[in-house]
C-alpha cells in the first residue's frame, strides 16, 4: 500500500493530457481503416502506456491480426510478425547461427593461416547471426510492433520462453553474451483457443476480447475499406452477414469475408441485394467456406435473409 | 452521480479503494496477484480515472484474462463502485463467492451447436422402447444430461452427429502411433548422421547439407463389426452412428454388419450424409433385426476379410451383446483365429453398462479370454470413458 494514506495519492492527478492518447488511438486506427471498439482502444492504450503486451482473443476473422497491421501503419513503424505453430522452437523464433557460412569461413581462415582464437571470435559474431523475429524486434532503432500470432498453437515450452523475453526484453546467446533491447517493441499476442494459455502469460498481458463487430461498427468498417459501396447496399450487406452469423454454420463469416462479399457484389455491379437471387447465391462463395454450409444454405434461405436485411 | 458508491469517511484513499476492488475481484474468482493492483493503479493514471466508463475499461483491460471474465466484469465493477449510493464500510467484501472460475476461453460456437439438440426423456421419443421391454434396470442410466442417456434413445440426427464427434475423438486417441524407425524428411527433429557423412564427401568433408530424419506415424487401423440382430436392434442405429464417426475419422478403416450373415458396409458408411448412409445400410442388410449367429459370422470374417484387412496394427471392434443362437465354442475358435493375425480385439457390450451385469451368456464367456478390452457401451458417457482405456491398448 502506498505510504501517503489519507491524502491525495499521486495516481489520479494527471489525466487531461493522457486522456487524449486514448481517443487519439481510435482516430489513428480509423485513419488506417480500422474501427476499434472503446474496450479495445483502451486496452491498446494501456498496453502502450504501461509497456505491457496485449493479448487479444476472439473468434477467427474478427480482425485480431489486422489490429497489429493498422497499429504499425498508424505509428509509421515496422511490423514484425511471428506466426506460431506446433513445434516452433528458439531457432525459428529468436536466433540461429548461419552454420553454412561459418563452415565456409573456417575453410577460408584455415587457408589464410589465421589462428584459432581470432577465427572463433569472428565466427560467433553478429556477422554470422541470423536474427529471427524476436531478436529482430528488440534490436530495432524505432520500436516496432511485434505481432505474435496464434500463440496458442505454439508449445507450452515456447510460451514459457516467450514470457521470459517479454518480461526482461533481453536475449542471452551463449557464444555472444546477453543482447539487451535497444527499444521495447509493442507486443501484440493473438489467440483463438486451440489450447489454454498459462495464467502467467494472461496475467502479464493486458487483455481484450474481440467480438464480431456490431451493426454500426461493421458498416463503418465497410465504409472505410470499400468506399465505393453505396450506403444502401452497405447496410444490406452488413445486415445479411450479421443475420448469417446467427445461423447454424460450421464456419461463421468474419469481417474479412464480409469485405470480400462486398467487393464481389461491387464487382458484379449489384445495387440491391434482393435484385438477382442467382448472383447472390453465386457470391455466397465468399462467405460460406464449407460444403455443409453451402448445401444447407439454399436460395430460399439466402433470399429470406436478404429480404430481412433489405 | 448518485449511483456511485460512497465510501466511509475513514476511507484511507483511492489506492486503498482500488486494492479493495481487486480483493473483491479475487473473491469472485479472478486470479489476480499483488502486482495487478499496482498495474491497475498505474493504468488509472493513464486515463481519466474520474470518468466511470474510462476507469471501467482500463480496469477491465488489466484485470480480466479470458472471455468469461470479460463478460462477468461489468457486474463485478458495478457491485463495487456503483452500489446505488450506499456507504461501503469495508474495503473488501467478506462473503465468499461460490462459483469457481476457470481461465478458459471456450470457442463455444461449435460446442453450442453440437449440444443444441432438444433433450428428450427416455419415454417420449416415440419408440416406447423403455417401457415396452420392461427392462427396469435401464433407468439406472437415465439422467437429465444427454451424456448419460441410454443409447437406444439416440435416434435423432443431431444425436447421431454428436455420437459421431465422439467417435472421431476416440479415433484420434488411438489412431496415431509413432513408429520406432526413422526416415529422412525435409524437416525433422534429428540430424541424420549417416547421410550427413555421405553428403559431406561431395563438399570435401565439410558437412554443408544437414539431412534430417524423423519418426513416422504408424496409424492404427480399425475394423468394426456391429451386431444388428433382434436383441441388439435398439442399440443398432446409435452404434452405426458411432461406426460412421470411426470410418470418417480414418479413411483406412473398415466396417461390417452382421445378423445371420456378414455384410461389409465400409463404402455405405463413407457417404457424406450420415442419415443417407444409414438408409443405404438398411437396403444393404435385409434380415436386419433377425437372429444372430455371432460365432459363424466371426469365423467367416476371420477367413474371408481378415487376411486382407486385419494385421498387427489393427484394432477389431465387436459391438454385440453376446447372445448367440449358434454354439459358443465357435465364437472362441473364431476369435482365436482372428487373434493369430496379431490384432487387438475390443468388445463393446451394451449390456455391460447395466448394474450387476456378469458375462454369463455362453458366447460372451467363451469370448472373454481372447479379448484385449471388454467395455460397456450403452450410453454416450460410457463410450466417452473408453478414450482413456483404449489409449493404453
Amino acid at each position: 500500500m502506498s505510504p501517503n494514506r489519507g491524502r491525495d495519492p499521486p495516481f489520479f492527478q494527471k489525466s487531461d493530457d493522457v486522456m487524449s492518447d486514448w481517443h487519439a488511438i481510435t482516430t489513428d486506427l480509423a485513419q488506417q481503416g480500422y474501427v476499434a471498439t472503446p474496450d479495445l482502444a483502451m486496452a491498446l492504450h494501456l498496453s502502450i502506456a504501461l509497456g505491457r503486451p496485449l493479448l487479444l482473443e476472439g473468434a477467427a476473422g474478427v480482425g485480431k491480426t489486422e489490429i497489429a497491421k493498422a497499429l504499425a501503419a498508424a505509428r509509421a513503424t515496422s511490423l514484425i510478425r511471428l506466426q506460431c505453430y506446433e513445434g516452433l522452437d528458439a531457432n525459428h523464433a529468436i536466433y540461429e547461427w548461419n552454420y553454412q557460412r561459418q563452415l565456409l569461413s573456417i575453410r577460408a581462415a584455415a587457408e589464410g593461416g589465421e589462428t584459432g582464437k581470432a577465427v572463433e571470435s569472428r565466427l560467433f559474431s553478429q556477422e554470422f547471426l541470423l536474427k529471427r523475429p524476436l531478436l529482430q524486434a528488440i534490436t530495432q532503432d524505432t520500436p516496432p510492433v511485434l505481432l505474435i500470432d496464434e500463440i496458442d498453437r505454439a508449445d507450452e515450452e515456447f510460451e514459457a520462453y516467450l514470457l521470459e523475453i517479454l518480461s526482461d526484453f533481453q536475449i542471452t546467446i551463449p557464444e555472444l553474451g546477453t543482447i539487451g533491447a535497444t527499444t521495447r517493441p509493442l507486443v501484440i499476442l493473438t489467440a483463438n483457443g486451440t489450447r489454454d494459455l498459462s495464467d502467467a502469460l494472461r496475467r502479464r498481458c493486458m487483455y481484450a476480447y474481440v467480438e464480431y463487430p456490431d451493426r454500426a461498427t461493421e458498416i463503418a468498417i465497410l465504409a472505410a475499406r470499400c468506399p465505393e459501396v453505396t450506403a444502401h447496399l452497405g447496410g444490406q450487406i452488413v445486415g445479411f452477414v450479421q443475420a448469417l452469423r446467427k445461423e447454424d454454420l460450421d464456419k461463421k463469416p468474419g469481417v474479412a469475408e464480409m469485405l470480400d462479399f462486398a467487393a464481389a457484389l461491387g464487382g458484379l455491379g449489384v445495387n440491391d441485394l434482393t435484385d438477382d437471387p442467382a448472383i447472390l447465391q453465386a457470391s455466397l462463395a465468399t462467405l460460406l467456406k464449407t460444403r455443409r454450409d453451402r448445401a444447407n444454405f439454399t436460395t430460399e434461405v439466402a433470399q429470406r435473409l436478404a429480404g430481412m436485411a433489405a | 452521480m448518485t449511483r456511485v458508491t460512497k465510501f466511509a469517511t475513514a476511507d484511507p484513499g483511492p489506492d486503498a479503494r482500488v486494492a479493495g476492488f481487486l480483493a473483491h475481484l479475487r473473491l469472485n474468482g479472478l486470479r489476480l496477484g499483488v502486482q495487478e493492483t499496482e498495474t491497475a493503479l498505474r493504468a488509472l493514471t493513464q486515463v481519466a480515472a474520474s470518468n466511470p466508463s474510462e476507469a471501467r475499461r482500463a480496469l477491465k483491460a488489466v484485470c480480466t484474462g479470458c472471455a468469461e471474465e470479460v463478460q462477468a466484469f461489468d457486474e463485478m465493477f458495478d457491485a463495487y463502485w456503483m452500489n446505488g449510493g450506499r456507504v461501503a464500510s469495508r474495503m473488501a467484501p467478506t462473503s465468499q463467492s461460490k462459483h469457481a472460475h476457470t481461465r478458459t476461453t471456450n470457442q463455444a460456437d461449435g460446442l453450442e451447436a453440437a449440444g443444441a439438440g432438444a433433450k428428450h426423456s427416455p419415454d417420449n421419443d416415440g419408440d416406447g422402447a423403455a417401457e415396452a421391454d420392461g427392462e427396469g434396470k435401464l433407468l439406472a442410466a437415465r439422467a437429465a444430461n444427454l451424456m448419460k442417456k441410454d443409447l437406444r434413445e439416440l435416434v435423432r440426427p443431431e444425436d447421431i452427429a454428436e455420437a459421431e464427434a465422439l467417435a472421431e475423438r476416440l479415433g484420434r486417441a488411438i489412431r496415431d502411433r509413432r513408429s520406432r524407425r526413422r526416415r529422412a524428411t525435409m524437416k525433422g527433429a534429428e540430424i541424420d548422421f549417416r547421410r550427413l557423412v555421405r553428403k559431406s564427401l561431395a563438399t570435401g568433408g565439410e558437412p554443408i547439407v544437414l539431412p534430417r530424419k524423423t519418426r513416422r506415424d504408424r496409424p492404427v487401423r480399425f475394423a468394426a463389426l456391429c451386431d444388428v440382430s433382434g436383441s441388439m436392434v435398439a442399440y443398432a442405429r446409435p452404434f452405426l452412428a458411432f461406426l460412421c464417426g470411426l470410418m470418417r475419422a480414418d479413411p483406412a478403416s473398415d466396417a461390417y454388419l452382421f445378423h445371420t450373415r456378414l455384410v461389409r458396409i465400409t463404402e455405405a458408411l463413407r457417404d457424406p450424409d450420415a442419415m443417407r448412409s444409414l438408409n443405404r445400410l438398411t437396403l444393404l442388410s435385409d434380415g436386419f433385426g433377425g437372429g444372430s449367429k455371432i460365432g459363424g459370422n466371426l469365423a467367416h470374417f476371420a477367413r474371408s476379410y481378415a487376411p486382407g484387412f486385419v494385421d498387427g496394427r489393427t484394432v477389431v471392434f465387436i459391438l454385440s451383446d453376446g447372445y448367440d443362437s449358434g454354439s459358443a465354442d465357435q465364437i472362441g475358435d473364431a476369435l482365436a483365429a482372428l487373434k493369430r493375425r496379431g490384432c487387438k480385439i475390443v468388445w463393446l457390450n451394451p449390456l455391460k453398462g447395466w448394474k450387476d451385469y456378469a458375462p454369463v451368456a455362453a458366447g460372451m464367456a467363451a469370448a472373454l479370454p481372447h479379448l484385449d478390452g471388454f467395455f460397456a457401451a450403452n450410453t454416450l458417457g460410457s463410450i466417452a470413458a473408453l478414450e482413456d482405456a483404449l489409449e493404453t491398448l
